[in-house]
């Protein structure tokens, strides 16, 4: 009893102080983004400000076309997002459920990519893409996330875990593999997918040197980069960075809450047999 | 309906799985399809569906041939062993399905799969999601599933393996009950003889993909044809021993001890042609009796009662001997006796394990 409730005690200690770390850099983003600009660099750091600043905040929103780059940066997310669970669903129950000629080593080939740095598709992407003639343009920001190997084969694993006399059965009940997929294997994979939405939305949501590359004209922006207008060259205005900041990552932290059942759902349950 | 597999043989890769199948199951008739794991009788069923294709031969249902028809137009309906329901949804869903794939307008199909649930007793289920149920109700859902759309052929693929003893009896009376209310034609795939000898109307069984007997079961119980379907039916399995044939003395002599054996008088020894044979007997064919009237002599192992019956375990010489006596029996384990048979339930397989006891007689 005594020896249970101390290692629940040291357990308790390690988890606090570890969400005090990985808290502390949204704290100091909070306490910077209120502060007067004289104290953001003071020595030693000064946590609570002398005088709460919410006037940072409509500075910040004013200093750039926010509202555009907001209406851009929700256009891509939701699309890429859509485009990426389409995508995905069709790609995992062909490489789970269809029989076709090469399709394991097609997949393997595909794992493969994985191994690939992103940074080194930069260019040859980018070179791709204006030869389309879409720099500047949407499809640039969308058309080259709508497909994620490692979502296909984190829905293919599910997929798998499906027992295969489901697809026999609706196939005795008469039923297209089309409808199959949409009617049965897709309810199924609830967890897996809101997963993949999620992590694909975050992803795209803070995006940052793609969008950078591909896009001239302020009209095409997003919002994290948007966050470059508090640089210049003389400097960087800390305080009105850190107010953009706040507000961008908002979205994505209520979205998280909503959603976290479903993630931890969609992990641990991905290798059970459902 | 009428199902005649021809000269069916299916493949995966090198393997044969079912080899040269031919049968003819009658219209409206329960057949079980009956063997050891890996012998081919799933594969049998899955031809049936059409989810597999054969590599040669012919599946004919009532007069047409099915090979190259797609499993939702085949008008059969199946059940799985792990029922394959679809757990998002609810049983009256899950029944309505195929109705729904076959475009049946909304009313009437809730009115079919109400009363199929209701033939199947979970008409007070219909809410329910598959996970909220027990395996036995699960399993009658399967069934509705399966018939609602009035199949000509139902498949069942080992649909009791997952339920427990008394469960598994209950269940294999409601299907009997269900097959003969529908009138439907069925087949049933299992590995437990038990199970195959109390529903079905006939027994095909099958060994390493090709067909060892195909009878009535209580047939194939009592004319094995070959040392495979002796031993598969019937539990506790009957006892084979291994003998030479000495024509002169008009002897069998057990292999394993060199034990003399009295012939059966009905047996014809000079018709035999082979050195070898093999004696069958069922355990509830054999009694205790004195030492010198028996037919066989050894020493009790092992004394088991259970419920009506005593099992009794018994070495001849190193050989073991099953036999089922009656509880009230004096005897302890240890003592030496005799055993008697029954002649004329003796099986006799020459070298090669065929029966010959017909032409002996």
């Amino acid at each position: 009893m005594n020896k249970g409730a101390l290692s629940k005690g040291f357990i308790y200690t390690l988890l606090i102080a570890g969400s005090l770390l990985m808290l502390l850099p949204f704290l100091w983003m909070i306490s910077t983004s209120l502060k007067p600009a004289n104290e953001v660099m003071m020595l030693p750091p000064k946590w609570i400000p002398s005088e709460i600043l919410w006037e940072n905040y409509r500075e910040a929103w004013n200093i750039a076309p926010f509202g555009r780059y907001l209406l851009n940066s929700i256009i891509v997310t939701v699309l890429s997002t859509v485009g990426e669970l389409i995508t995905t669903i069709l790609a995992a129950y062909a490489f789970s459920r269809i029989q076709f000629y090469g399709r394991d080593i097609l997949f393997s080939f595909l794992l493969g990519t994985m191994m690939v740095p992103g940074e080194v598709l930069l260019i040859p992407n980018f070179v791709t893409l204006s030869n389309l003639g879409w720099i500047d343009h949407y499809e640039a920001l969308i058309i080259p996330w709508i497909a994620s190997i490692f979502a296909i084969f984190l829905l293919r694993q599910y997929f798998l875990s499906i027992p295969k006399e489901l697809t026999y059965a609706a196939k005795i009940d008469g039923c297209s593999d089309f409808r199959f997929l949409w009617s049965i294997m897709v309810p199924l994979a609830k967890p897996a997918l809101i997963t993949i939405a999620l992590l694909k939305a975050i992803g795209s949501w803070n995006a940052f040197l793609w969008p950078l590359i591909v896009t001239n004209s302020k009209d095409m922006r997003t919002l994290p980069v948007g966050l470059t207008s508090f640089s210049t060259e003389a400097g960087t205005i800390y305080e009105l960075l850190m107010a953009g900041s706040t507000m961008i990552i908002l979205p994505m932290i209520i979205l998280y809450l909503f959603l976290q059942k479903y993630i931890i759902e969609g992990i641990s349950r991905s290798g059970i047999k459902g | 309906m009428q199902v005649k597999l021809i000269d069916v043989t299916m493949k995966f890769n090198d393997v044969v799985a079912v080899y040269n199948l031919n049968i003819t199951i009658e219209s409206g008739k329960l057949v079980s399809l009956l063997g050891p794991s890996g012998c081919g009788k799933s594969t049998t069923l899955f031809l049936l569906a059409g989810l597999y294709k054969p590599n040669n031969g012919s599946i004919i249902f009532g007069d047409k041939k099915v090979n190259e028809i797609e499993p939702e137009n085949r008008e059969i309906g199946m059940v799985f062993q792990n029922y394959a329901l679809y757990p998002h949804m609810s049983v009256l869903k899950n029944i309505m399905f195929p109705l729904n794939m076959q475009k049946v307008p909304k009313k009437e199909a809730e009115k079919r799969a109400k009363e199929m649930a209701d033939l199947v007793r979970i008409g007070h289920l219909l809410a329910r999601k598959p996970g909220q149920l027990s395996g036995g109700q699960q399993q009658r859902v399967a069934i509705a599933r399966a018939l609602v759309k009035q199949p000509k052929l139902l498949l069942l693929d080992e649909p009791l393996s997952n339920l427990d003893a008394r469960l598994r009896l209950e269940m294999r009376e409601e299907i009997r009950r269900i097959q003969q209310e529908v009138g439907i034609t069925t087949i049933f795939v299992t590995h437990d003889q038990e199970e195959a000898m109390s529903i079905s109307d006939q027994v095909l069984l099958l060994n390493d993909g090709q067909i060892q007997q195909y009878n009535h079961p209580q047939y194939l119980y009592n004319h094995p044809i070959n040392i495979f379907v002796a031993k598969f039916m019937g539990n506790p399995p009957i006892n084979i021993l291994e003998t030479m044939v000495d024509k002169e003395a008009k002897k069998l002599i057990l292999t394993s001890n060199e034990q003399q054996m009295m012939i059966p008088n009905k047996l014809n020894i000079q018709t035999i042609q082979d050195e070898k044979i093999y004696l069958g007997i069922r355990p509830e064919e054999l009694f205790i009796t004195s030492l010198d009237e028996g037919a066989l002599q050894g020493k009790i192992t092992y004394v088991e009662t259970i419920g009506r019956d005593t099992l009794i375990r018994a070495a001849i010489g190193d050989e073991p001997l099953r036999v089922i006596i009656p509880p009230d029996t004096k005897i302890k384990i240890g003592d030496l006796v005799g055993f008697g048979m029954k002649e004329d339930r003796i099986h006799i397989f020459d070298s090669t394990g065929r029966n010959i006891s017909q032409q002996l007689t």
